[in-house]
């Protein structure tokens, strides 16, 4: 018989909520050649979930079905059900935009605004007319940094380009600016991949804070970054989900032979 | 075997290792062997030899350790090379142990050869076969990735358990017999305890090898002796005239 792990009682809280994002028979076409086969997954709200898999085989792709940026290329057609909250993702009634403010996402390359480093976090809130007043864009842009642990590093230098920052700095500048629309989920696709180790770090420091707010997703190329930063790891291969579970079993004693090639580095 | 890394300097560090156990494993088999026929051939030279030999055994769990090291800190080895390495670190702990009580028993030998021999010693070797076979078989199980047969021998400790229990109680005997066999029954009780020892360090190892083979561990309870010597020893009550 199995020794069944003794489950706190926030985890416990945690396994009964309903998932924050489903996909269910979730299907991707780059013009006649597909890229996704059949994805079925439950995403947790209040967890950092790793998509790992060696490279095309479509977990970034999977990834930016969940904001529809998927949209913005031609030949891209996503078929399935994919559901934020319930909410079909791919209803007609959705409006892209809002979806996008609900659903951040930072990019492998930092990517700030030539702008100050004010206005790169101001941007959002002022179009998504979340903000009014000149002090409330204030303690916007405050929270905001502070929430992506860069506040005491730029505070004194706000009117500064954000593009003047060190590569770690503005990649935390680009999760400030994701924060700012005040999002339940943030896609990450590679965040740390131009990023030394020190930066690396700090970002892994601050996801596992962001989690208690947000929700995550993280594309990740470092198995040890997938295995140090998340709690449910899903494994791709060829376009197919082959393994999704909790990363500590995912690591110590996965289920399918792909995955356990693929961690412990048997192909690629 | 699983398949081979990209990276084939990992696989030649893992083959390594793996080679290191299987000679500990080795040694102290043909150690254990030697221990007992230096009793059962009164060969106290072959029981200092073995003594000696030890040593060696020692040096490779040295070497298991710094390669069990090496390997963690430069491959951060996950799943089942996580699981073989993390095995391979105990089970050379293990076999460590097996092959000082191969030791200990050598040394008891050559205090007993000394003595006049009671009739007890002839339970000795019945004791011993069982714990080498226990070994050999778990060795077996580790080179063949066998969580089966590392099962096997798991549940097989019992026996062991149960002869060495009967053991206890028949040298008890000799000694309440006749004072003069205390000294060598004495001998006899703590080379018959380190026989079982061995056969605890056995099922340790098997647990391991099912470990490294299915990433669970055993579940449910070893069974055990019914006959536990501590009730062989329990004071007798005595009942009022």
């Amino acid at each position: 018989m199995d020794a069944v792990p003794p489950v706190s009682i926030a985890e416990s809280l945690v396994q009964a909520q309903l998932p924050k994002l489903t996909a269910r028979r979730c299907n991707v076409f780059y013009g006649a050649k597909q890229a996704l086969f059949d994805v079925d997954i439950d995403i947790l709200p209040n967890q950092i979930t790793a998509f790992i898999g060696p490279s095309g085989c479509g977990k970034s792709t999977f990834l930016r079905c969940f904001n529809r940026m998927n949209d913005t290329i031609d030949i891209c057609r996503v078929s399935g059900d994919l559901r934020l909250d319930g909410e079909d993702i791919y209803s007609r009634d959705i409006d892209v935009v809002q979806l996008r403010a609900r659903i951040g996402m930072v990019f492998q390359k930092p990517n700030p605004f030539p702008k100050s480093i004010a206005e790169n976090v101001a941007y959002g809130p002022k179009i998504h007319g979340l903000v009014s007043s000149k002090s409330e864009i204030e303690a916007i842009i405050q929270t905001s940094l502070e929430k992506a642990g860069l506040w005491n590093e730029v505070k004194d230098r706000l009117q500064e380009p954000g593009t003047g920052l060190s590569g770690g700095q503005q990649q935390r500048l680009c999760i400030a600016r994701a924060i700012a629309v005040s999002p339940e989920v943030i896609l990450m696709d590679e965040p740390c991949s131009a990023l030394d180790p020190i930066a690396t770090a700090k970002i892994e420091e601050l996801m596992d804070e962001l989690r208690q707010h947000y929700t995550l997703i993280i594309v990740t190329h470092s198995m040890q970054q997938a295995a140090r930063v998340s709690q449910k790891t899903a494994f791709f291969h060829l376009g197919k989900l082959i393994e999704y579970g909790d990363t500590e079993q995912i690591f110590t004693a996965p289920k399918d032979e792909k995955t356990q090639g693929y961690i412990t580095g048997r192909f690629g | 075997m699983a398949p081979e890394h990209i990276v084939k300097s990992f696989d030649d560090e893992l083959r390594h290792l793996h080679l290191v156990i299987a000679r500990m494993g080795g040694l102290a088999e043909e150690q254990l062997a030697n221990a007992l026929s230096s009793i059962t051939e009164q060969d106290s030279s072959l029981a200092l030899r073995t003594i000696e030999a030890d040593a060696k055994v020692d040096d490779l769990e040295r070497e298991a350790d710094a390669q069990v090291i090496r390997l963690l800190a430069l491959r951060q080895p996950v799943a089942n090379d996580l699981r073989q390495i993390l095995a391979a670190l105990k089970i050379a702990a293990g076999i460590e142990r097996i092959a000082d009580y191969a030791k200990n028993v050598a040394k008891r030998a050559v205090s007993l050869n000394e003595l006049p021999a009671v009739q007890p010693v002839y339970s000795i070797p019945r004791i011993g076969r069982a714990a080498i076979a226990m070994l050999k078989d778990v060795l077996d199980a580790y080179n063949a990735n066998d969580a089966g047969k590392a099962m096997e021998v798991w549940n097989r400790d019992e026996t062991l358990d149960d002869l060495y229990t009967s053991l206890f109680r028949e040298v008890l005997t000799y000694m309440m017999e006749d004072a003069r066999n205390i000294t060598p029954c004495t001998h006899l009780l703590f080379i018959a305890k380190n026989l079982e020892r061995i056969g605890d360090h056995c099922t340790n190892i098997a647990e391991n090898v099912y470990f490294l083979v299915t990433g669970h561990q055993p579940g449910g309870e070893r069974p055990k002796g019914g006959k536990d010597v501590l009730n062989v020893v329990a004071p007798v009550k005595q009942t009022p005239h």
